[in-house]
């Protein structure tokens, strides 16, 4: 069994509205920040999954994407692989997955 | 007629519920999440609240209950199911009742008086309903804006799946999309709405209109015969 690590990241759809990155936006000016458009808020889920393959592992976190951390209707993802950050595996440096 | 009210971690209306639907003079108890047993309800509330702290989405880490599957199941034979606020984002996330709650329009938690326009009183939610009455209810709630893309939306308007919409003077507390307050299902026996009924249970909470539709669930399923249900159900397509 190996360790892979992923985050998902979860952002609105195209054209549904997002209070909370428009929210942000018009913060903007009490930064003196005039020149910032099109401010959208998503979502980020890390996570380390113990698999026999890397596909299985990325399998998994894709239907977990899409069952739980995303609601497709309204919400897009992307997954990417993580190093793993474990200090140990770091150290032996050629023991880190990618 | 027994009303089972599902308590998640975070639900905060239970017992509302459960007073409310005894008032409508049913035998109601409460059903805890972690049991994928709705003790013989034949109609089961999904009150309001914050379940699991509304993490990740509202809803999203209720769906995945075991007694969702139980419910869905209830739902899958024709049971009753209202999902209230918190409830309905439940039923959405769990696509018992199609679309979404986002967050409100004005990213403010939304809280106070509504007025519902019924748009069916042939279902087995509102068939108690006087012809012309709009309702007033409560609200309280951040993500209460209900979403559906727009081919879908018209589908949704064409079954006569949208029951409720909110109303003047008041208007939309939300943004929803075309005002839309609550939804059933492709059976008719599946509603999902943000206001509360059962917080508008008795006068002496400003409003009883919310009786209307419990009565409507309990007096409907105690007088209605079989055969007769089923007609119902035909109407509520």
């Amino acid at each position: 069994v190996t360790r892979f690590r992923f985050a998902v990241s979860v952002m609105p759809k195209e054209g549904i509205l997002d209070p909370q990155g428009r929210a942000v936006e018009q913060s903007l000016p009490h930064l003196r920040v005039d020149n910032v458009r099109d401010v959208r808020v998503g979502r980020r889920v890390e996570l380390m999954v113990e698999a026999d393959h890397r596909e299985s592992a990325r399998q998994l976190v894709e239907r977990l994407a899409g069952e739980l951390f995303a609601n497709p209707l309204i919400e897009t993802w992307a997954v990417e692989e993580l190093p793993l950050a474990e200090p140990a595996a770091a150290a032996a440096g050629a023991g880190v997955r990618r | 007629v027994k009303v089972g009210v599902v308590v998640f971690p975070g639900s905060n209306c239970d017992r509302d519920a459960l007073h409310a639907a005894r008032l409508a003079g049913a035998e109601a108890v409460l059903l805890w999440h972690e049991t994928p047993d709705l003790a013989g309800s034949e109609l089961v509330v999904l009150p309001g609240g914050f379940a699991y702290g509304d993490y990740l989405r509202a809803g999203v880490l209720a769906r995945f209950s075991p007694i969702m599957r139980a419910v869905g199941d209830h739902a899958e034979r024709g049971g009753l199911v209202l999902g209230i606020c918190n409830g309905f984002q439940v039923l959405a996330e769990a696509g018992l009742v199609p679309g979404a709650l986002l967050r409100n329009r004005s990213l403010r938690f939304e809280h106070g008086w509504v007025r519902l326009s019924v748009e069916r009183r042939d279902t087995r939610f509102t068939w108690k309903v006087p012809q012309g009455t709009t309702l007033r209810m409560p609200v309280a709630h951040g993500e209460g804006c209900y979403f559906l893309p727009e081919p879908e939306l018209d589908d949704l308007e064409r079954r006569g799946q949208v029951l409720f919409r909110y109303a003047p003077p008041e208007g939309n507390p939300n943004g929803s999309v075309r005002d839309i307050a609550g939804v059933l299902d492709a059976s008719g026996r599946v509603c999902g709405l943000m206001p509360h009924p059962e917080r508008a249970s008795e006068p002496i909470l400003g409003s009883d209109d919310g009786m209307l539709l419990l009565r409507s669930l309990v007096e409907g399923a105690a007088e209605t015969p079989p055969q007769r249900r089923s007609a119902i159900v035909e109407a509520a397509r």
